[in-house]
């Protein structure tokens, strides 16, 4: 019964629609782009939209079309690797500090507590001009902040689960901490980080496109969304179109993902995810 | 509330340490010699070695992060490696720019968020309701930076109606002069604001609307709510002294957490409307790699973000009686 009940949520469908075209889209880059991002037409600078460059061209006459696509690649790894490990180093730590609770929680919410005391994009920004811009650079400088939400999150629902009776049971038959917390908690716990993992790719193409529009992303030529929708200020005058479409890519792809969170939260128990804090303001 | 207050202030000790020791951890994780990376390949192995000196890079690291917590309890941050002066002068020079931006972006968030949360709430299921939510999903979507250049097009370059860049004279100078018969002066201060103040503060009203709008209904909903409806009390009056009141709850201590955000935000707004803060300084100093004033900054950001949500929590406490006797 699942499934007609996903169908029918509205956030949900469009969410994981535009999700999946945007990462098919990376994915079959060179099939679906029709020139290199560094091909220069010098004969067809700042174009608006044409058959030949359906959206336009900069000031080398360079593909914008193919310069995005080529950069939702650059966006998507960086949010899908600071995602996966954010989650697993929050996930663990939640898990742990709400599963041993005591000085244990104590510490570790404390520690929490300080990372989240950063406004992220200050703290990324120190990050990426110590070690130097790169992919990993980059997303590191996202998860040294992004982690401490699923520590929050799975510890509150880690601090429910542990009293139920499952759980309980496991204990009382002799199983190890660590089985009860990987077996018996954390798949019970998996709704809410599905959630917020598909929030997070959200907030870390933000993040990434916010480091290359100051110009610590990945260097040029990495056609970067950041990177290009700075790059267009220089021309807001003759070609504002840059700047807007490459905006616009971002802002699009960043709803997909803020959509399929918010309509997943609906489709899995809902009650589990009320919570307050930062993203308090995403619960409906 | 006393006993509340004081361990509220506790609390802050050891989070000001976890803090220090964060921003102080940024020297050691530069990969190689921070004194040389920090100066770039054109330096002289003379100015590597004073780097060197000054930055205490010879004494083992527990001996420079005691040095570091000894410095900053006298208020010291050190020296900025690229301007022949204290990083927190330049930092204190800056601060009060930032402060501005964000408590300006921070009460237009709240206004705009409560209005379009409680409308919304109240005709829920309408179209109404549809559109805010809709631009609300977009707002938390949109990234600052892009909707600031947006508005810089529109009422800056297209209609010429507001100043594309820059900063007017301080707020409060501003008003002071407005009151001693120079309200032009005002005037001005707040056109230069407008903008970034807007562009800053819309991520933060569509998070505002969308919990004002769960936490009203879920208040609508309430027995005592229904009481007043049905004592005869006007729709306004209901919604305004009854349901608001205490949907404002919950709404509180993520205004402050948005605070945070908001210094975040300024950065990026800073740096496109050329306004003289904080955020600024900070693209200034990465793009340096001025280590010192880097932690000085980050530091600053992370202290002043601590001390509004110890504000807003101590509000809080005196407002929900539930938090000030439990």
């Amino acid at each position: 019964m699942r499934l007609p009940k996903a169908l029918q949520n509205t956030s949900l469908v469009i969410g994981a629609l535009i999700s999946l075209t945007i990462i098919l889209l990376a994915i079959f880059a060179p099939y679906v782009t029709t020139h290199g991002i560094e091909q220069m037409d010098m004969r067809n600078r700042f174009e608006g939209p044409t058959l030949e460059h359906i959206l336009g061209t900069d000031n080398f006459g360079r593909d914008l079309w193919s310069r995005l696509v080529y950069g939702a690649r650059i966006s998507l790894t960086i949010a899908v690797i600071s995602v996966a490990v954010s989650a697993a180093i929050g996930t663990t730590v939640g898990l742990v500090a709400g599963y041993f609770g005591g000085w244990v929680d104590l510490v570790l919410m404390r520690i929490t507590d300080i990372f989240l005391g950063f406004p992220a994009i200050v703290l990324a920004l120190a990050i990426v001009a110590v070690l130097g811009p790169g992919i990993m650079n980059v997303s590191l400088a996202i998860i040294v902040v992004a982690w401490t939400e699923y520590a929050r999150v799975v510890r509150s629902t880690t601090l429910v689960l542990r009293e139920q009776n499952y759980v309980q049971a496991a204990r009382a038959i002799g199983a190890s901490p660590a089985r009860i917390i990987f077996k018996e908690i954390l798949p019970n716990a998996i709704g809410p980080i599905i959630v917020l993992a598909s929030l997070g790719l959200g907030t870390a193409i933000i993040s990434e496109s916010a480091l290359s529009f100051l110009g610590f992303g990945l260097p040029p030529p990495a056609p970067t969304w950041g990177w290009t929708l700075s790059y267009g200020t220089r021309f807001m005058r003759d070609a504002p179109w840059l700047s807007i479409i490459a905006g616009a890519t971002i802002m699009v792809t960043v709803l997909g993902f803020n959509l399929l969170g918010d309509g997943l939260r609906d489709v899995l128990d809902p009650r589990q995810l009320s919570r307050g804090g930062a993203k308090a303001g995403k619960a409906k | 509330m006393l006993s509340y207050v004081i361990r509220r202030l506790l609390l802050l000790i050891p989070m000001a340490i976890g803090m220090v020791i964060v921003t102080f951890g940024l020297l050691l994780i530069i990969p190689g010699d921070p004194a040389a990376v920090l100066l770039g390949q054109d330096a002289t192995p003379e100015a590597i070695l004073n780097l060197r000196n000054s930055l205490g890079l010879n004494d083992p690291w527990y001996v420079r992060l005691f040095d570091y917590f000894a410095a900053l309890l006298r208020g010291d941050m050190g020296r900025s490696i690229f301007q022949n002066q204290a990083v927190s002068e330049i930092i204190l020079g800056r601060l009060g720019a930032t402060i501005e931006l964000a408590v300006v972006a921070l009460i237009l968030a709240t206004l705009i968020g409560l209005t379009l949360g409680v409308v919304a709430a109240i005709r829920q299921g309408s179209w109404i309701d549809t559109v805010t939510m809709l631009f609300a999903q977009i707002g938390v979507s949109m990234p600052v930076y892009w909707l600031g250049l947006l508005l810089m097009l529109l009422f800056a370059v297209q209609l010429g109606w507001l100043p594309a860049i820059g900063r007017g004279v301080p707020l409060p100078e501003a008003l002071l002069a407005a009151v001693t018969g120079r309200p032009q002066v005002l005037w001005d201060s707040l056109t230069h604001l407008a903008l970034p103040a807007l562009a800053l503060a819309a991520n933060s009203a569509a998070i505002i609307s969308r919990l004002v709008r769960a936490s009203m209904l879920e208040v609508l909903r309430e027995d005592f709510v229904r009481t007043a409806y049905s004592k005869g009390l006007r729709q306004g009056r209901v919604v305004v002294r009854h349901a608001l009141r205490n949907a404002l709850l919950p709404v509180l201590s993520v205004i402050g957490l948005r605070f945070g955000a908001l210094l975040g935000g300024a950065v990026l707004t800073e740096s496109i409307f050329a306004w003289p803060g904080l955020g600024q300084l900070t693209i200034a100093a990465i793009s340096q790699r001025d280590l010192p004033l880097i932690q000085g900054i980050v530091l600053t950001f992370a202290i002043v973000f601590a001390l509004v949500n110890l504000v807003v929590d101590l509000l809080y406490a005196a407002v929900d009686p539930r938090i000030r006797l439990g």
